[in-house]
């Protein structure tokens, strides 16, 4: 909302200046977002006369003028034709910015074929004042020498522009500004209590409201013989000030009741109108014509006014071509009437329209201002265009609403900590125009019918609060809460934090990608459930909540490849979605690779499934899961590898992870070349560990007596898992085996086609007394057992 | 017994003329050996008179500790030699670079949602979280968002497609809904952050359709407004780690809160860089209120017994004011040259105590 200050002073009477006011505003809750002060953008400009001017001997266009400025006497070459000796004029000293040019004068004379200047002579348009008609800025000599030219023009009235807030409609009037801010202490608001206009016949159109949940009330009335025409001076600065271009009278008039009271109005040409004036609901294929130019199809739930010929106007948003006033208008009728919010902005959602009108009622207009509305608009219509108005018409009620709150002034200091004065609330509350009954603690409160937000006492707590000021509250720590300090994070979030540390510290770089992702690459990813598809999404290729982080990471890993990294490890850990219940969100962390040619003169190996299964197994101990815990299973995910990843479970039915090389195929759909590695933790499906009751560390168990290892090989088919032949061989004495550990995987030469040559050392703890040669051979051969008996692996010779 | 003189000194000399640590055990047993020569001297110290003995014990004894002390000289002069001599030989070339070890770094949104923790942690609070795909009732209706508030239109939130006869799911588009589901589900006294994704229907410069928010909520009896002051101006000391900030708070609008403020703080722009706490301009950082009678009410708490204040605020502009990213939207490309340079080492861990950030 933009108000030019002379406006505001209409009704508010103050001695403040420009920055006290902005101040009271922001005090009060109405957000200053921008002030225009044409004076200080013309500070540098100031009013100047012409003592002589004397064609230019070496230029027919030009003048040297002499000019008395308030800098001095000055020699000034001026091309405007309208320069002449005596005139009143803006000079523009050196070094000053020309907005209207963008060019700032050189600081230094110049010489303009070979006189010196010393300044400029400017025109209105040049320093963005308005226009001329004939070269530079011609003023009245009564005008004082230096006066500055904001004030020699007449523009010196500083706009200024707010946030309205939505519960506050009454603040896209500027007189409802002007209350807030008398009740803020910025001045005196003036009594301006509108004065009927008194008609002598009554109104020969007819008014029906046919839908009095759409349109309570209607207020009209008719004025013959108006001479429409432009309208005055005035009006038409101000509507320029707030960026509305004026085009005549009876719709001026208008706009500026809109804006200065928030009361919207409508302006008919009578004489095209046929018959009574309904407010009733539209029909389905009906249709009009609107102010805009463009054809509108109405729908049954949208409030329409309507005449013999049809609709002539959606109630609220705006009218229709066939009955708007023309230059030609003699008998206009006025609309005064309310409608309500929530439909009005449901219309003005269907047909788009922006107008001034919706703006107002769909956030709320004052129920009681429709005969204010026809008495302001009948004043400025017979002072400025004559006319002879009817009797005003009313048809239906103002809708109730509430109008009585109970106020307990003590909740100001409980719910504020600020004290104030009972004297105080109730001379803020009067001049917010509300009716106080003071019945002790409980005052009943009569609300101002501007108001819609008040319904209970912190509302009026908070009037008192911004009144009062934000800044007198106390500023007071929160006490040290009674229960002590806990724990301030879940497990789930102190285990996200120690994984994301873990991959960081493995060289990890940690991504946040969007939570969607496109729909047909998350059917790939295991989604694509049309509960979780968006129906508005920001772009269409992110219409689909992820089903995995992997795909996000893999086109991220390409784009950086595109920009020439020749490595990359990316990571993130955040939600995936399985469903659209609050307890289907799934935390995960999930690391891609793309390996880079591992070119080092040491030959390093390159990233592989194997590696990422060596990071996930990291994040894993990190979070103090150990490794043994878990057993690899065959690949449960379609966009990784079959032949090259693997699932990680817990026990039969739970998995908790899947790792390896993501499937070409699924690559090929994201545009993203191979291969990459990766794993994808759920971090919810890892069990948590029991919290101990006590901090104190288990007490340590370490073995006297050294171990002993030993070395075996053995001879098996390709398609078992190494993994099989580790977990026999540790299961062959569950308390002496301390470690197992794949040394070897050999195949050729001495190894049978199809099979190969796993090599073990199994390391045994001795508890308590040292093992013997003989013991040692007899748990050599428990393991050689163990393993033939659940692989078929037999030792290798 | 001029020859014990004799056999002394050839020995010796024979001992340090000796290159190699064979010759020098053959000599320790021809000499000290079970059949050495002076081992045969001691055992003739059997057949001496008393006298003889008298006289020739010490001497036979001070030959062999000599020689014995000689040998293992000469052993240790011998090995050291031999060490130097291979160690010459083991050269390699230690300005050849090393395996190169990927440097991996932390996302700053990351961090920044640790150092608030950390803060508010600090001050009581704990963290809470909720789902990103939320019904309208604790999007919106418990919020006391009204029937047509233009945040309810599609221009501004996602929406699922309604399943049969339900309001539509939408993505939250704050993180308040976590207020709703941390009171309907816990009695007073209650503090707590939510930190989180958020989501709005909006792409342009300033804005990315999805974004993070904390929120704060605080239910206890008598904690006013004043508090809330309190308290966030505490929080925009620690956060910034400055030791004063020029703060203000403006009456504002929002649904679930009365009274609402914004809070401004005041920034100096500096070339590239912004510093806040002073200045010449007010910057919102965020906004904030007591909590509305009606969401108390709606999530069965009553507001004539229990009151407090709530605040929420955008943490990737937070994290832009403090550590100078000047642009939204990488925030969202996993660039790697991006995340290297304003990403966080993983041992840096924001506490209270020991600073926030590095």
């Amino acid at each position: 909302m933009k108000f030019p200050l002379s406006w505001l002073k209409d009704y508010l009477s103050t001695s403040e200046g420009l920055e006290a006011i902005e101040a009271h505003m922001v005090k009060a809750g109405l957000e200053v977002e921008h002030i225009e002060n044409p004076a200080e953008k013309l500070s540098s400009f100031t009013v100047a006369k012409v003592l002589d001017a004397q064609p230019h001997p070496d230029a027919d266009r030009l003048r040297i003028c002499t000019v008395d400025t308030g800098d001095g006497e000055k020699t000034i070459v001026c091309g405007a034709p309208n320069a002449r000796k005596g005139m009143t004029a803006i000079y523009a000293p050196l070094g000053s910015y020309i907005p209207g040019l963008d060019f700032s004068l050189d600081s230094k004379p110049r010489k303009i074929r070979g006189v010196e200047s010393h300044g400029m002579l400017c025109s209105a348009k040049e320093i963005e004042a308005g226009e001329d008609h004939d070269g530079i800025a011609d003023l009245p000599n009564d005008l004082p020498l230096g006066l500055p030219a904001a004030d020699a023009l007449g523009v010196n009235d500083p706009v200024i522009d707010f946030e309205v807030t939505p519960n506050r409609p009454d603040w896209l009037s500027v007189k409802g500004i002007a209350r807030d801010l008398a009740a803020a202490g910025a001045g005196l608001l003036i009594d301006d209590s509108v004065r009927k206009v008194s008609g002598s016949y009554d109104c020969p159109i007819d008014i029906a409201v046919e839908a009095p949940e759409a349109c309570p009330i209607f207020a009209g009335v008719l004025v013959k013989g108006v001479k429409n025409g432009p309208s005055p001076d005035w009006l038409q600065a101000r509507l320029r000030a707030v960026d509305i271009t004026p085009k005549s009278l009876l719709i001026d008039l208008t706009n500026y009741i809109s804006i200065d009271r928030a009361r919207p109005l409508h302006a008919y040409d009578a004489d095209r109108v046929s018959g009574t004036i309904r407010a009733r609901l539209g029909r389905s294929g009906e249709s009009f014509e609107a102010l805009d130019g463009k054809t509108y199809e109405v729908s049954e739930d949208m409030c329409v006014i309507a005449d013999d010929s049809g609709v002539i106007g959606l109630g609220g948003v705006m009218g229709g071509t066939s009955t708007a006033v023309s230059d030609d208008t003699t008998n206009v009728f006025i609309e005064s009437a309310w409608f309500d919010p929530l439909r009005t902005a449901r219309t003005g959602r269907a047909t788009g329209i922006l107008s001034d009108a919706r703006y107002r009622f769909e956030r709320g207009v004052d129920p009681e201002s429709c005969l204010d509305g026809i008495n302001l608009a009948l004043k400025l219509i017979t002072d400025y265009g004559g006319g002879d108005p009817s009797h005003a018409r009313i048809v239906g009620h103002a809708p109730q609403r509430r109008d009585r709150v109970e106020f307990d002034h003590q909740d100001v200091k409980r719910l504020t900590g600020l004290s104030v004065k009972t004297a105080t609330m109730k001379k803020q509350l009067k001049a917010l125009g509300f009716a106080i009954e003071d019945s002790g603690e409980i005052w009943h409160l009569t609300v101002p019918t501007w108001r819609f937000d008040i319904d209970q006492s912190a509302d009026i707590v908070e009037e008192i609060a911004r009144l009062e000021g934000f800044d007198s509250l106390p500023t007071t720590s929160l006490p040290v809460p009674a229960s002590g300090r806990s724990v301030v994070t879940t497990p789930i979030q102190q285990r996200v934090r120690t994984a994301r540390r873990a991959l960081a510290a493995r060289g990890f770089l940690e991504a946040v990608t969007w939570s969607f992702m496109p729909r047909d690459h998350a059917v790939l990813f295991g989604g694509g459930d049309e509960a979780l598809t968006l129906s508005n999404p920001v772009a269409s290729d992110l219409n689909q909540m992820r089903p995995s982080i992997l795909a996000n990471l893999a086109k991220a890993i390409q784009r950086g490849f595109n920009r020439g990294e020749r490595e990359l490890r990316l990571f993130e850990a955040g939600p995936v979605y399985q469903g659209d219940g609050p307890k289907d969100q799934r935390t995960m962390i999930a690391g891609l690779v793309r390996a880079g040619e591992p070119r080092h003169w040491q030959h390093r190996p390159a990233y592989d499934a194997h590696s990422a299964k060596a990071d996930l197994f990291a994040v894993l101990g990190a979070i103090g899961q150990p490794a043994e815990r878990f057993q690899i299973d065959s690949p449960k995910q379609a966009h990784f590898h079959p032949g090259q990843s693997a699932s990680l479970k817990l026990g039969p039915k739970v998995t908790i992870a899947h790792f390896g090389a993501l499937h070409p195929r699924a690559l090929r759909a994201l545009n993203v070349e191979g291969p990459v590695y990766g794993f994808e933790l759920n971090l919810n499906a890892v069990p948590f560990m029991k919290v101990r009751p006590s901090k104190t560390k288990p007490v340590l168990e370490k073995a006297d007596l050294l171990p002993v290892r030993r070395d075996f090989a053995f001879v098996l088919p390709e398609a078992v898992p190494a993994d099989d032949v580790v977990r026999a061989a540790r299961g062959a004495d569950k308390t002496l085996i301390s470690a197992v550990r794949v040394f070897d995987v050999y195949r050729g030469s001495g190894i049978p086609v199809q099979h190969k040559s796993i090599a073990l050392e199994i390391t045994w703890q001795p508890q308590k007394d040292t093992l013997t040669d003989e013991q040692i051979d007899a748990l050599s051969q428990k393991v050689i057992a163990a393993v033939q008996r659940a692989t078929g692996g037999t030792l290798r010779g | 017994m001029a020859d014990i003189e004799t056999l002394g000194t050839d020995v010796l000399s024979a001992i340090a003329a000796v290159e190699d640590l064979g010759t020098l055990d053959e000599i320790r047993i021809a000499e000290l050996g079970k059949k050495g020569r002076i081992s045969g001297l001691m055992k003739q110290l059997g057949g001496m008179t008393p006298d003889q003995r008298q006289e020739m014990g010490p001497r036979l004894n001070a030959l062999k500790t000599e020689v014995s002390k000689a040998i293992e000289r000469r052993k240790m002069a011998l090995e050291e030699a031999a060490l130097d001599a291979r160690l010459a030989n083991e050269r390699t070339d230690l300005s050849l670079p090393p395996l190169p070890e990927p440097v991996g770094a932390l996302h700053p949104v990351m961090q920044v949602f640790e150092e608030l923790a950390a803060i508010f942690g600090d001050m009581g609070f704990s963290v809470a979280e909720g789902p990103d795909i939320e019904d309208d009732w604790h999007n919106f209706t418990a919020l006391n968002f009204p029937e047509g508030h233009p945040a309810r239109e599609t221009h501004d939130t996602f929406f699922f497609h309604p399943q049969l006869g339900d309001t539509p799911k939408v993505l939250r588009t704050h993180t308040s809904p976590v207020q709703i589901r941390t009171m309907m589900a816990q009695t007073p006294p209650i503090r707590i952050i939510a930190p989180g994704r958020v989501y709005r229907n909006d792409w342009d410069a300033t804005h990315t359709p999805m974004f993070h928010q904390i929120e704060g909520l605080v239910i206890e009896k008598g904690v006013h407004m004043g508090h809330l002051k309190g308290c966030l101006i505490d929080f925009v000391k620690a956060f910034f780690e400055i030791d004063d900030v020029e703060a203000r708070f403006r009456p504002h609008f929002f649904p679930f809160t009365e009274p609402s403020a914004e809070m401004d703080v005041k920034f100096t722009r500096k070339g590239d860089s912004i510093q806040v706490g002073s200045g010449d301009s007010w910057m919102e950082i965020l906004g904030s209120g007591m909590v509305h009678p009606n969401v108390l009410r709606n999530c069965g708490i009553d507001p004539n017994e229990y009151q407090g204040f709530a605040f929420g605020l955008g943490v990737d502009r937070l994290a832009m004011l403090k550590y100078g990213m000047p642009d939204l939207r990488p925030y969202f490309e996993a660039d790697a040259v991006w995340t290297r340079h304003y990403g966080f080492k993983p041992w840096t861990t924001p506490s209270v105590s020991g600073g926030l950030s590095e």
